[in-house]
């Protein structure tokens, strides 16, 4: 019954706006399978995680109200008196920071498997500049409860970008929207957060997900070697569809375990009068730099440390985005190929400074 | 058989198809159903019909966590202070023979405007605004 | 060579312009603020020998008071036998009989005081010769305070400023000076561990420790310059200043009269003075600590009511205490707590009116009060219990909803084998 409606719809549909190439897509897409299959799901878990974010913030749209004397009173109040406002705060929270968290994943396990070369250079620079604005979308939704920590933390955090020589001092000021952190770069922040970053992100979304479908996955240097016959694929629907699908059931259940069991504390609301409370901590994404930046000696060469590192920093995030297309020579002898080399110090260099920036 | 077992599975992900959507729709409805206490408002609160407000006197009003003494004087104008007395956090009242605030624990005097002019409080009581919205009182926070 | 120096001449002449009108700024204010320097002081400061209190910022400098204001003298010979010959009317250190006089020469002369304060007071001297001290060095006796005991000589600051000596901060350790001089106090027949009392006493806590201006100083029982301990009729209305519904409370009831009949101390009576602490209930019943039990003994009246208010006050703060549990739990648990807060400080304000009510001496005046706080405290635990309720449904709901997540996950799971079973068998 509900099947002959459903067939009835579609081929309504596709008399008119002639389905055949999303139906081909359909049927023909294919994962490979293998080893590393596992590394597929990233990309999937994190997209899923994007619509939980764009879900529970227009819910959290609703009742929030931007302003020095409003924003912290309106979260206060979607979290006390609003039903399940308290999990729909929580859960937005917690899956910016498991969706920060599937995005690096998601990206070292691209570069390990070197699919970003040739066809993929721009998903790769599509996908990273994602990922930028992911972090950027962290950095900003964080100020908007209006407390004590995030105040002073976004208060750190434009700081530092004062530190570039000619353009920081500018671009600290149109982020404050002022000398200082006040209400007014909480109505900026409010609006980069909720308007601005989801425009730029979805063009670039949309184009990164258009590259996905126009080459189809990836497939490592190993698998693609091996005689056609030995070649395993799945078909991606309906079955890769389907532990896609399971992958993100458990996702969300942890999301919201998450969310009840470890709630983010409101905290004391902003008083830029205060003194800065102890351990004024960034976001765990930007531990590593920060702590980075922490750890410089004040003068490098002739230049301040703190902008020795940013600089550093810059040019590397901009290395890291063009790396399709900087060739590197295969070395046949060694067991590591120097670009991997490169990633795993990547890693182990981030991973190391945030673990010593929390033990410190 | 086989098909029994493809039958039972396919319902079950269907029962566990819907439960899942309305665990998560669930919660959505409820949130989009305002609650009871419409708004946040703790930075203007609503204290009543004026008419309703007699001459010389006052009451205690709920302002978000900080008790508001209201009083409307001899000359019908509106005054609203803090409540919580600077010394030791007693509640305060309004004398309407002295026309004076009191705390009664030790024997603080503030004046109408909230000055301390009497006994150990050490500090004046904030000030908050009153305005008259179609005879309804309204207090907000100076600012 | 030459432009060089023409450059900087240019560079340096702002400067110097702004240099120049730094210091001439600085001139001025102290032309206006710092008193003139005499003869007196130039001399003793060039050998060092100024008063061993001496202070730049002695009040009566700013008055255009010279040395020679107290100890005579010519303030203008720079010849030590002119300057301090008797001739010139020379005194040196002035006797400790004659210093209230001298103080009061300006200080009871309300035509000299009025032109540096309007509303100031010229009765000191008189006071003080009505206080014990100033009686006794009227006998001439030579041990007691007299103004400079308490204000110094050569330190003197306006009792507001807190570097002053009778600063309402420093005022405990001034008259500690003397007092708390076990010899010297012996002589008098009076005890010398005021200050030691005071100081754990919650007055003295207040002052002391938390700094808190409005916690009353010795003076303010005891009086400034007309010092004297309170008497029996004036000890009720001392401890009203502030704590005015305990004595209104108080002076209407049987007791007081009966106080008053025995010779008791009113609020001394069972509150003691010095070393007075927070009062706690112990303080009232029929335990081995209570005040009551002093005069009261079983079966009489007095002994009943003292049980009775005992009891509801107990009642009231146990409701309290178990209502307080219960908001601190809401409020760890992240839930909404501003309501219960509120009926809190409702409570706590019903403690406080009961407790002053039972200088009623009448329980069911107390009982009244505590019921009220009491059916607070209820509705305020039952809000908390609403709260902590609706966390733990919470949990229950996560139980429900994982259930259903885990039905998907295992159908899923078991779906996706059957495909791959499928796929594997073609």
């Amino acid at each position: 019954m509900i099947k002959n409606i459903g067939s009835k719809i579609a081929s309504w549909i596709d008399e008119r706006y002639n389905l055949e190439p999303l139906r081909n897509l359909i049927k023909h897409k294919k994962v490979p399978a293998h080893r590393y299959s596992i590394w597929y799901y990233m990309g999937g878990v994190t997209l899923f995680l994007f619509f939980v974010q764009l879900l529970t913030g227009i819910l959290l749209l609703l009742y929030y109200r931007p302003g020095e004397d409003s924003a912290y009173e309106s979260v206060r109040f979607i979290v006390t008196e609003v039903k399940f406002g308290w999990l729909i705060r929580n859960v937005h929270s917690w899956s910016a920071n498991l969706l920060v968290l599937f995005a690096f994943i998601h990206m070292f396990s691209v570069f390990f498997s070197k699919a970003y070369k040739k066809p993929r250079e721009l998903t790769w620079v599509t996908g990273f500049i994602l990922l930028v604005l992911t972090l950027a979308f962290g950095f900003s939704g964080y100020l908007l409860p209006w407390n004590e920590l995030a105040f002073f933390a976004t208060k750190v955090g434009t700081d530092i970008v004062g530190v570039v020589p000619i353009i920081g001092e500018p671009l600290k000021m149109i982020l404050r929207g002022g000398e200082d952190v006040t209400g007014a770069t909480l109505s900026r922040f409010f609006g980069i957060h909720v308007a601005i970053l989801p425009a730029i992100f979805t063009v670039f979304l949309v184009a990164h997900l258009f590259f996905i479908q126009q080459q189809g996955m990836h497939e490592p240097e190993k698998f693609k070697n091996l005689p056609e016959n030995k070649k395993k694929y799945i078909p991606f629907f309906p079955d890769f569809a389907l532990k896609d699908l399971l992958f993100w059931v458990v996702v969300f259940n942890i999301l919201i375990f998450l969310a009840l069991y470890f709630p983010w504390e409101l905290g004391n609301k902003a008083d830029a009068f205060a003194p800065a409370p102890e351990g004024i901590k960034p976001e765990w994404y930007f531990m590593f730099m920060f702590h980075t930046l922490k750890l410089l000696p004040a003068h490098i060469l002739f230049i301040e440390g703190e902008l020795f590192g940013i600089l550093i920093f810059g040019v590397a995030a901009v290395i890291w985005m063009l790396i399709p297309f900087i060739k590197i020579k295969q070395k046949h002898g060694w067991k590591i190929q120097p670009l991997t080399l490169i990633g795993i110090l990547v890693v182990f260099f981030i991973a190391v400074m945030t673990i010593i920036g929390y033990l410190v | 058989m086989k098909i029994d077992r493809r039958k039972f599975l396919n319902s079950l992900l269907g029962i566990g198809g819907i439960g899942g959507i309305i665990s998560v729709f669930y919660p959505i409805i409820s949130y989009l159903i305002p609650p009871k206490t419409t708004e946040p408002k703790v930075s203007s609160i609503k204290a009543g019909l004026s008419a309703e407000f007699p001459t010389n006197s006052s009451k205690i009003i709920k302002f978000g966590r900080q008790p508001v003494i209201l009083i409307k004087t001899e000359d019908n104008e509106y005054k609203a202070l803090a409540a919580t007395c600077t010394h030791l956090d007693c509640i305060v009242q309004y004398k309407n023979d002295t026309k004076q605030i009191w705390c009664a624990c030790h024997n603080g005097i503030f004046d109408l405007n909230g000055r301390n002019i009497s006994g150990p409080p050490p500090r004046p009581l904030e000030e908050y605004e009153v305005k008259i919205v179609k005879d309804e009182i309204v207090i907000t926070k100076a600012g | 060579m030459k432009k060089r120096f023409f450059y900087l001449a240019i560079y340096a002449l702002p400067l110097l312009f702004l240099l120049g009108f730094t210091q001439k700024e600085k001139k001025d204010i102290k032309k206006e603020a710092l008193p003139k320097e005499d003869q007196c002081y130039t001399c003793h400061k060039e050998v060092e020998i100024l008063p061993k209190d001496f202070s730049q910022n002695d009040a009566h400098r700013y008055a255009n008071l010279s040395c020679s204001s107290c100890h005579g003298g010519d303030p203008t010979s720079a010849d030590e036998t002119i300057a301090k010959s008797s001739s010139k009317g020379f005194v040196g250190v002035p006797k400790r009989q004659d210093i209230p006089k001298l103080c009061g020469k300006c200080h009871s002369n309300i035509d000299i005081m009025r032109v540096y304060q309007p509303r100031i007071a010229t009765d000191q001297v008189a006071q003080y010769y009505t206080s014990v001290h100033g009686k006794k060095l009227l006998s001439g006796d030579q041990n007691v305070a007299e103004c400079s005991s308490c204000h110094s000589s050569h330190n003197i600051l306006p009792a507001k400023d807190p570097r002053s000596t009778v600063y309402a901060l420093n005022i405990p350790n001034t008259c500690n000076k003397c007092h708390g001089n076990k010899e010297l106090m012996k002589k008098y027949n009076i005890p010398s561990n005021q200050l030691e009392e005071y100081s754990k006493s919650v007055h003295g806590e207040a002052l002391l420790k938390n700094k808190d201006l409005g916690a009353p100083s010795c003076n303010d029982c005891h009086g400034n310059h007309g010092a004297m301990p309170p008497g029996i009729a004036s000890i009720s209305h001392v401890c009203g200043t502030c704590h005015t519904s305990n004595m209104e409370y108080f002076t209407t009831t049987k007791m007081a009269k009966s106080f008053e009949e025995m010779n008791f101390h009113a609020c001394e009576q069972c509150h003691g003075y010095h070393a007075v602490q927070k009062p706690s209930t112990a303080m009232i019943g029929v335990n081995k600590e209570s005040q009551c039990i002093e005069c009261h003994t079983p079966g009489d009246e007095g002994y009943a009511v003292s049980k009775k208010i005992k009891e509801s006050l107990v009642k009231l703060n146990n409701y309290y205490e178990s209502a307080n549990a219960n908001f601190l739990e809401v409020r760890q648990k992240g839930m909404n707590d501003v309501e219960i807060g509120f009926l809190l400080q409702d409570v706590k304000q019903t403690i406080i009116q009961s407790r002053t009510l039972i200088h009623t001496f009448d329980s069911t005046k107390v009982s009244a009060k505590t019921e009220e706080g009491i059916n607070i405290a209820v509705k305020a635990s039952l809000l908390a219990k609403k709260e902590i309720d609706e966390y733990y449904t919470r949990r229950n709901g996560f139980a429900a909803a994982t259930v259903v997540f885990l039905i998907i996950v295992i159908t899923l799971y078991l779906k996706i084998k059957e495909k791959e079973k499928k796929t594997n068998q073609k």
